[in-house]
């Protein structure tokens, strides 16, 4: 297994030109504490829909790479639009799910991949046509690049250790990132 | 069936000459025709949903990239998808122009659609939201203008209820 951090960290260096889009929670704590972006964006609400704002950003930018940053919680209350994605398909999204398996900042109770409930299977009989589950760090760097690279619509689902930051709350206004991220979106 | 294409056409004519380009759908009867002219249409990107709070993501994610979109859901569909409303679409002040086809008013066959239909102008007000009914033909295109130009102004959802007047032509 792996820390999500450690992840995050491992591929930061290929985030600097994309669209990323994360999830509430540890993922975006974490992702500030390597480093913001004015091209990252952080929807801290509104659990399930990373993925879909990532295909409509996908959608309206064909020209540049988008990547979300989901969760085993959030995608779990949005697998309809793992449908949606699959049927759109946008070759410029990069679809992380990090699955470890709870819901960790809420008390760390087991979801549904605890007990067997398989998120790149479910992802692939969508209809996405590139899925994966890795659960090394190594594993996880070489299938991000190649996802990267694919150009094609990819559900990569990283196990990780419920593990994550002391807090959530980081000191970047939820509109101040709104607002960078749409004229980062509009100059680029 | 009795959906009426002239004033699907004019909702849609509306709709493209506000710069609408991405339509996302969750198909309902009053909204076949609506959802076929988008199909139809090569300058319109058509995403169709499985559950309207996609459509919420989808169109926050393509308003900040630059893309005018609007959301076709039945008032069920609204229902279903207050929290991506309240949660992305208010807390992150993004436009969203929401047209909600009004079933379950005066003059509804279905029962299934009654309970739904008696809720909906309530929970727009709780959400406070604005909103405003399409029922004759010819306020529909400056009634669209001017909810799109609010929701531009003002970074927030509204709402435009197409009532049975507008979109259901009942057979003398």
């Amino acid at each position: 297994m792996m820390r999500r951090l450690d992840a995050l960290d491992a591929i930061y260096s290929q985030l600097e030109d994309a669209i990323v889009v994360t999830i509430m929670g540890a993922v975006a704590a974490e992702l500030q504490s390597i480093g913001h972006r004015p091209n990252f964006f952080y929807l801290q609400h509104a659990m399930g829909l990373a993925s879909s704002m990532g295909l409509g950003i996908a959608l309206a930018r064909p020209d540049r790479q988008v990547v979300v940053f989901d969760g085993d919680g959030s995608i779990l209350m949005n697998l309809g639009g793992l449908t949606t994605l699959a049927r759109y398909r946008p070759r410029n999204l990069v679809h992380v799910v990090f699955d470890n398996e709870s819901l960790l900042s809420v008390g760390g109770f087991p979801t549904a991949t605890a007990t067997g409930s398989d998120l790149a299977a479910i992802a692939a009989a969508a209809g996405v046509p590139r899925t994966c589950t890795v659960r090394e760090l190594e594993a996880f760097t070489t299938a991000f690049a190649a996802a990267m690279s694919a150009r094609e619509l990819t559900t990569l689902v990283a196990k990780v250790d419920a593990v994550g930051p002391s807090g959530y709350v980081t000191d970047l206004a939820l509109l101040e990132n709104r607002f960078e991220f749409q004229k980062w979106l509009r100059q680029h | 069936m009795p959906v009426s294409s002239s004033s699907s056409r004019a909702i849609y004519d509306a709709l493209k000459d506000g710069g609408v380009r991405l339509i996302s759908a969750l198909p309902e009867t009053w909204l076949v025709h609506l959802v076929r002219m988008a199909e139809d249409d090569p300058e319109m990107t058509l995403v169709r949903l499985a559950k309207e709070e996609e459509g919420v993501g989808i169109s926050a994610g393509a308003h900040l990239a630059g893309m005018t979109s609007a959301m076709l859901m039945q008032n069920h569909g609204f229902l279903a998808s207050v929290n991506g409303i309240v949660s992305c679409a208010q807390l992150y002040r993004i436009p969203l122009l929401m047209l909600i086809s009004y079933r379950g008013e005066f003059g509804e066959r279905d029962p299934w659609q009654t309970e739904g239909g008696g809720v909906t102008e309530d929970v727009l007000r709780a959400l406070r939201i604005p909103f405003g009914y399409l029922d004759t033909p010819d306020h529909v295109a400056r009634r669209i203008r001017k909810a799109q130009t609010l929701a531009h102004s003002a970074n927030k959802p509204v709402a435009l209820l197409l009532c049975r007047d507008l979109m259901w032509e009942e057979p003398a």
